[in-house]
């Protein structure tokens, strides 16, 4: 097996690996970067991110604004520390940002343009029309060709983390064009693998999003934290689950359910506010969670639509005119025309929520690190503890670029002190047993379980059992579902025996880690019997800060379901409340 | 909804086994509004999982799945059932060596971005603190350059990087284009050295093929030209001892 040493591996070349690479890059020359990629990085998931990126601008705003959205609407299980240091830094990454090329919609005066967005108080998202994320991830990419001691290994698959006495020391990948394996040695890895929303079955996440960094931490016996927390967005298209941004009802779209009403108002999201004249924090600019769990109240009630697709409430835009659905909106309309057939300038489209986004994550803190000393976590892979119970839209591109400057500054100081990695037996053997294990998964013949089924019936348990609304038989269920199907996958068979881009050897490797992200949101769901956020239960409606105003964290346990640990949430000036989405009709 | 079966021949080829490319059909049952993309996920699914192919967004904006289709460089997720034959072939784009099925190897393009020097050149500082004031006018001076998903689809269609692949290529100067555009950016005259060479803009024999077939609408034949241009004035500029600009 071939060994390649360097300064700092990150694994995962998105917006937040992209951002960390460039800032070791710039803060020492001295400092090799070895930047592992499952695809080239202009495919990373970043590219799909529609509506924009959260910093502070106006002069009508304040920090103190944005800390105070982003703690009430992740319902005060956000870490404040993480929270205030993150709307400090924002509009510093947005400018700079701007300074490499990013081409931001603008205002009148030639400014950067904001828009409003869910949850926020005020206009504080910057945009590029409905792009925002693929402009984001191609201007960091194309900033990152100037520097050459960042190494790129494209289509590089990584296995597994490697550590000894408890400190992280590498990771193995494989060559996805020549199936060779190699070993990545360093003192830093860095984690910026994104989200796991293939574990569900209906999902804006591209195929890609398989929690692969989130379950190579969770074996290395690093917990997961907060993982019963995942994000409905409320406007994905039916059939595909392809996005349609918040960015529609920032610019004024409005939804309505079967009838024509606007519903959101019977769900403590209202008064009705006229049409084409959005206001801030209320009705459609409420937080996400409120509005898929409104959905799934209209549906049952039996006020949806019905589609070819399934159960869908309507997405009206037809009012905002074509001219600014054209500017604006372009990519929304492009999406609904050829995927439901249905244009925005003159239709009503269908919707309905869709899994987006994992607020949990790699336990890690508010400089990216995590317990294993060297191993850090970045974007949508960690759990900082920003996001809280619900991630308010447009702070989490915001969050790919200050986690990965801030973690990129702390590994860059860590690495130099750490030195270059050494000749070490002990990893060079744990690196041999990973290469091992996936050969005789390759070679395994005669295995009478296929790849597909036992993903398909994964992401079935987990929407049954930890979907919108859960309860304690419901992610029972799931969790041991889920523990069958992690035995049933010992018997699976990899039928493409190529060592040339074998991507049936790819999926069974993803599938494995998919149900280990899995097994850590059914428990988690499970031992969390409050409702909070984006984790609603049935049977325990209330939020309970007595005894819940705390992280979940998963173990991995060698045999047998996870084991979940409590963390206290750190509170520094704002104590948990109500969320009020009401528009100030209830202050 | 409704359904037709269609035929998929598939080109397949594994360096290890395969001598030369060859083909494989697929009967698939397919939904009408089904993208081309969906039809190969449901071989892969339930036919044969051995099929080697990109792909991750299904939304148009990854670039992954640009292939063949019935001979047209296409995004495959955004290629529909509905308008096509019942009989689809399938193969991966053109003008690059195959990896293996449909996948093909990307290194002389990838490398070529990097050429391109596809970012910001300051000589000033840029404002502290501060973004850069850029009107709206100057923004669509360059934006639908910024579109290219970099599916490479214009590769396959350009008749002058089959012929030569030291060309440099639309996609590439489009991006290159992109940034000399750029209200921010100062670096025109660097690039230009690079891209007004024999392997750069005037190479290319403005068939215009590769702004037909971009799947975001891109105009890379536009911007060649006026890169010609561009580079023409620059020349005379050096020649007349004008500096650089």
């Amino acid at each position: 097996m071939e060994k390649i040493t360097a300064d700092v591996v990150i694994v995962g070349a998105g917006g937040a690996g992209l951002r960390a690479a460039i800032a070791i890059a710039e803060s020492d020359p001295q400092l090799e970067v070895a930047l592992i990629s499952k695809v080239y990085p202009m495919r990373s998931h970043t590219c799909a991110a529609e509506g924009g990126a959260a910093g502070v601008k106006g002069a009508d705003d304040s920090l103190e604004n944005h800390f105070n959205d982003t703690v009430s609407g992740g319902d005060w299980l956000c870490d404040q520390e993480v929270v205030e240091y993150f709307v400090n830094q924002a509009p510093r990454e947005l400018v700079q940002l701007e300074h490499w090329g990013c081409p931001w919609s603008r205002e009148d005066d030639g400014s950067v343009a904001v828009r409003p967005f869910g949850g926020m108080k005020k206009k504080r998202t910057w945009y590029a029309a409905d792009k925002s994320g693929f402009h984001i991830l191609h201007t960091l990419f194309q900033t990152s060709l100037q520097f050459p001691t960042i190494k790129r290994f494209d289509e590089y698959f990584a296995l597994e983390l490697l550590h000894k006495n408890g400190k992280c020391r590498g990771v193995v990948a494989m060559e996805m064009r020549s199936g060779r394996f190699f070993s990545f040695q360093a003192p830093v890895v860095i984690m910026a693998t994104g989200g796991g929303g293939q574990s569900f079955p209906f999902t804006t996440n591209g195929a890609i999003k398989t929690g692969d960094g989130m379950a190579m931490a969770y074996r290395a016996g690093v917990p997961l934290k907060d993982m019963e927390f995942v994000q409905y967005h409320p406007t994905g298209l039916p059939g595909t689950g392809i996005l349609l941004t918040e960015g529609c009802r920032g610019e004024g779209g409005i939804l309505v359910n079967k009838d024509g009403r606007r519903y959101l108002q019977d769900y403590g999201m209202g008064p009705e506010t006229p049409i084409g004249e959005p206001v801030l924090k209320t009705m459609e600019l409420g937080p996400r969670d409120r509005l898929s769990q409104a959905f799934w109240h209209e549906q049952k009630k039996g006020n949806t639509v019905e589609t070819p697709w399934g159960d869908c409430v309507l997405l009206d835009m037809r009012h905002l005119g074509e001219k600014k659905i054209n500017e604006r909106l372009p990519l929304v309309r492009e999406l609904a025309s050829s995927y439901v057939g249905h244009d925005p300038v003159t239709d009503l489209v269908p919707v309905r929520p869709v899994i987006h986004f994992m607020m949990g994550g790699i336990d890690s803190n508010i400089n990216g690190e995590t317990p294993m000393p060297g191993l850090y976590a970045i974007g949508e892979t960690a759990c900082s503890g920003l996001h809280g119970a619900n991630r308010l839209g447009s702070n989490s591109l915001t969050d790919l670029l200050v986690s990965g400057k801030r973690s990129a500054d702390r590994a860059a100081s860590y690495a130099k002190e750490a030195g270059k990695a050494v000749d070490d037996p002990a990893i060079d053997a744990q690196a041999e047993g990973v290469v091992t294990w996936v050969r005789e998964l390759l070679q395994q013949q005669g295995g009478d379980e296929s790849i597909a089924k036992i993903r398909r019936e994964m992401k079935s348990a987990l929407e049954d059992g930890a979907g919108i609304y859960r309860d304690e038989e419901g992610t029972l269920k799931a969790c041991q579902q889920i523990a069958e199907l992690r035995e049933r996958y010992e018997k699976i068979e990899v039928h493409d025996k190529s060592n040339v881009f074998n991507t049936d050897l790819q999926q069974a490797l993803e599938l494995r880690n998919l149900l280990d992200v899995a097994e850590t949101v059914a428990e988690a769901s499970l031992q969390r019997r409050e409702s909070r956020g984006a984790h609603q239960r049935l049977d325990y409606t209330e939020r309970d800060d007595e005894n819940y105003l705390k992280h979940s964290l998963a173990f991995r346990q060698p045999d047998g379901r996870p084991r979940i640990d409590w963390l206290d949430v750190t509170i520094t000036r704002s104590q948990p409340g109500v969320r009020d989405y009401s528009g100030g009709k209830s202050e | 909804m409704s359904m037709r079966q269609m035929e998929l021949e598939v080109l397949r080829y594994d360096p290890e086994q395969d001598e030369a490319p060859r083909f494989q059909n697929y009967s698939v049952p397919c939904v009408d509004d089904w993208a081309i993309l969906d039809a190969l996920n449901y071989v892969k699914e339930n036919i044969d999982t051995t099929l080697a192919y990109r792909w991750s967004c299904h939304m148009m904006v990854c670039g992954s799945c640009g292939m063949m289709v019935n001979g047209e460089p296409s995004l495959t997720c955004k290629t529909f059932i509905r308008d096509l034959p019942d009989h689809v072939r399938i193969e991966p784009l053109e003008n690059f060596p195959i990896e293996r099925d449909l996948v093909v190897v990307l290194d002389d393009v990838m490398e070529k971005l990097r050429m391109a020097k596809p970012f910001i050149i300051r000589k000033d500082p840029p404002p502290e603190d501060q973004e850069f004031t850029q009107s709206r006018a100057a923004l669509y001076k360059f934006k639908q350059y910024t579109m290219c998903v970099n599916c490479m689809c214009c590769y396959a269609a350009c008749p002058q990087y089959a012929l030569d692949s030291s060309f440099i290529g639309p996609a590439v100067l489009a991006l290159a284009h992109r940034y000399n555009l750029d209200s921010r950016d100062q670096g025109k005259a660097e690039r230009l050295n690079l891209l007004a060479d024999h392997d750069g803009v005037w190479e290319c024999s403005f068939v215009g093929a590769c702004s037909e077939v971009c799947p975001k609408s891109v105009d890379p034949a536009a911007a060649v030209q006026q890169m010609k241009i561009d580079g023409a004035k620059e020349w005379w500029k050096q020649k007349l001892g004008g500096g650089k600009s």
